[in-house]
């Protein structure tokens, strides 16, 4: 489709300058968002490796407390859990992966002198078992928010960038030469004209 | 900058959880898991949520997939994963590559 502009010097020359910074964003998006599709790839294995090992270890644990559960009173456990003995902090930054910012968690356990919340005859051991493991766990699943999340946000970062990149290969980048061809068109025909023009004037000149 | 965990899930299970830190917010249905995921997404980083809910409230969780925090973490509870953490996964490489790189069965 050819841009509504008026048939000028002014307006090719625009269009020229125009089309150059689109030619060339258009092989820098490309390019940009090639990486992120090689970043991608490469976190989506990760965070699959990582969940495929961690939704057994998880579904397992949850599985051994609930044994333990039915082994205490509710209120005992509900007691026995009421001050956790790990804080569990989390350093929240923001890195950046081809100017998109993707979270960047680091865990901070500050642990007490006993593991558990609770005196070693309050509970079972199953309930000890639990809590371990999950202890054990919480790292892995930090580590899987954060690899969760950042492919979250490059598969939506990595979708606009197809759609920029895709507007100007087709449609901006077109557009564009057509225009400018068929503005040097008229362009030329202009020139044409007035040369045949001044022709039929010299002739008639000549005649006399 | 610092945060706090969270984790919504059914029943008691998740109060394991607490043990290590993580505060469990126990919800009985879906909508109780919305009131909740809403009421707490501000004061929480990451909101660990046991897949058999976060399978009902999948259209309330999408609405935070595009800001950076909290970020939302689907687990699989004490029956096992429903296979809704890895839907997410290939949904979001599909989104992103346009195919499945883990397809093996060839589907």
């Amino acid at each position: 489709m050819r841009l509504n502009v008026n048939p000028t010097r002014m307006e090719l020359s625009k269009l020229k300058a125009r089309l150059k910074t689109a030619t060339r964003g258009h092989k820098l998006l490309k390019d940009k968002t090639d990486e992120m599709i090689r970043r991608f790839s490469e976190i989506i294995r990760e965070d699959k490796l990582l969940r495929d090992s961690l939704e057994t270890e998880i579904s397992e644990t949850l599985k051994k407390f609930s044994l333990a559960r039915t082994l205490s009173s509710k209120s005992d456990i509900e007691l026995a859990f009421q001050i956790p003995s790990v804080s569990v902090e989390i350093d929240c930054d923001v890195k950046t992966v081809m100017n998109v910012p993707i979270p960047k968690l680091t865990l901070n356990k500050s642990e007490k002198k006993d593991k558990y919340p609770y005196s070693f005859g309050f509970l079972t051991s199953e309930a000890d078992v639990a809590v371990d493991s999950a202890g054990a766990l919480i790292e892995k699943m930090v580590k899987l928010a954060e690899l969760e999340k950042a492919v979250a946000m490059l598969a939506d970062e990595i979708e606009k960038g197809k759609r920029r990149v895709n507007a100007l290969e087709y449609v901006m980048i077109p557009n564009l030469i057509e225009t400018i061809k068929y503005i040097s068109m008229k362009l030329e025909e202009n020139d044409r004209s007035s040369r045949v023009r001044l022709m039929k004037v010299k002739s008639m000149i000549g005649e006399q | 900058m610092k945060g706090k965990t969270a984790i919504i899930g059914d029943g008691e299970s998740i109060l394991v959880f607490k043990a290590v830190g993580v505060e469990p917010f126990a919800v009985k249905n879906a909508d109780e898991a919305e009131k909740t995921l809403s009421d707490i997404a501000k004061s929480y980083k990451i909101i660990f949520i046991t897949d058999d809910i976060a399978k009902q409230i999948d259209e309330k969780i999408s609405k935070y997939t595009a800001q950076s925090y909290p970020i939302i973490v689907s687990v699989p509870s004490k029956s096992g994963s429903n296979g809704y953490g890895e839907q997410k996964l290939v949904e979001a490489m599909e989104k992103a590559l346009g195919i499945n790189l883990f397809s093996t069965n060839g589907k």
